[in-house]
């Protein structure tokens, strides 16, 4: 029942993402693209990652895919009568470049993880029965990467100040 | 558990982002298959962490919060561009300089 509960989540989130690259109107693309964003967001779920999940929910398909959505009404891109999709040639090229992308990456799949790297088996799975899920997460986040959790608020606080500088009329 | 069809599935979208920054010329548009590709990488490190450990989690965290600034820079980039230009086509937008 799992096992086909994932498949589900990934072909959804694969079809999602073909008609996203393929859909000639931005908002039809935004809206496919929060499609796939939402099946990934199961399949963390299902891969233990309940938090991260909801996350993904909440951020990418309420926050980023809204911001998309405003600047593509703002933009008054919504309708378009020209196709922005490349020609014949740039559809050739993509497909090429696309397999042998897909080539390479699904011979990588086939590497064995190093054993030296390797946790033991149910390790993972002991320290979240342990500690719960949402402690395992913030423990690393706040002990071992404390200074990058830092580092980045100072990154949002510069993205902050660069979107208002950017999108303003007059500097 | 789904390490192998999830290591698939991933590689599966990150191809479609490239394809779709291949294939379009609308700014936002390949600025979204930036973000797919983005997705398909964090699935990859979710479903790495089974394996070798919740830090992956964690880094998923941050991959997200680079996308969240990244993607209010870049649609404030697209809106002073369409402010200039009149267009997001990027076959005419390809000089550096204003």
């Amino acid at each position: 029942m799992l096992t086909f509960t994932f498949y589900l989540f990934s072909v959804l989130a694969i079809a999602s993402a073909v008609l996203c690259i393929t859909r000639r109107s931005p908002v039809a693309s935004a809206l496919w693209l929060a499609s796939t964003l939402f099946q990934v967001a199961g399949l963390f779920v299902l891969l233990g990652a309940p938090f991260l999940g909801a996350v993904q929910v909440l951020v990418y398909v309420g926050a980023i895919m809204v911001l998309f959505l405003f600047v593509i009404m703002l933009l008054n891109l919504g309708r378009q009568e020209a196709t922005d999709i490349r020609g014949l040639r740039g559809k050739v090229l993509a497909t090429v470049l696309g397999l042998v992308l897909i080539g390479e990456l699904l011979a990588l799949r086939s590497v064995a993880l190093s054993a030296a790297i390797t946790l033991p088996a149910g390790e993972v799975e002991r320290k979240v029965a342990e500690q719960g899920a949402l402690q395992a997460l913030a423990l690393p986040l706040f002990h071992q990467y404390v200074v990058a959790f830092e580092v980045t608020s100072v990154m949002l606080l510069a993205a902050i100040v660069g979107a208002v500088v950017l999108a303003k009329r007059r500097l | 558990m789904y390490l192998g069809p999830a290591l698939a599935v991933s590689a599966i979208l990150f191809t479609l982002g490239v394809v779709g920054v291949l294939l379009r010329r609308n700014a936002i548009v390949i600025f979204m298959c930036v973000e797919l590709m983005l997705n398909a990488v964090n699935l990859t490190f979710v479903a790495l962490s089974q394996q070798l450990g919740l830090d992956g989690q964690v880094f998923v965290f941050f991959v997200m919060t680079v996308a969240a600034a990244e993607a209010a820079v870049g649609l404030a980039i697209v809106i002073a561009l369409y402010r200039h230009r009149e267009t997001v086509n990027l076959d005419t937008i390809n000089l550096l300089r204003g």
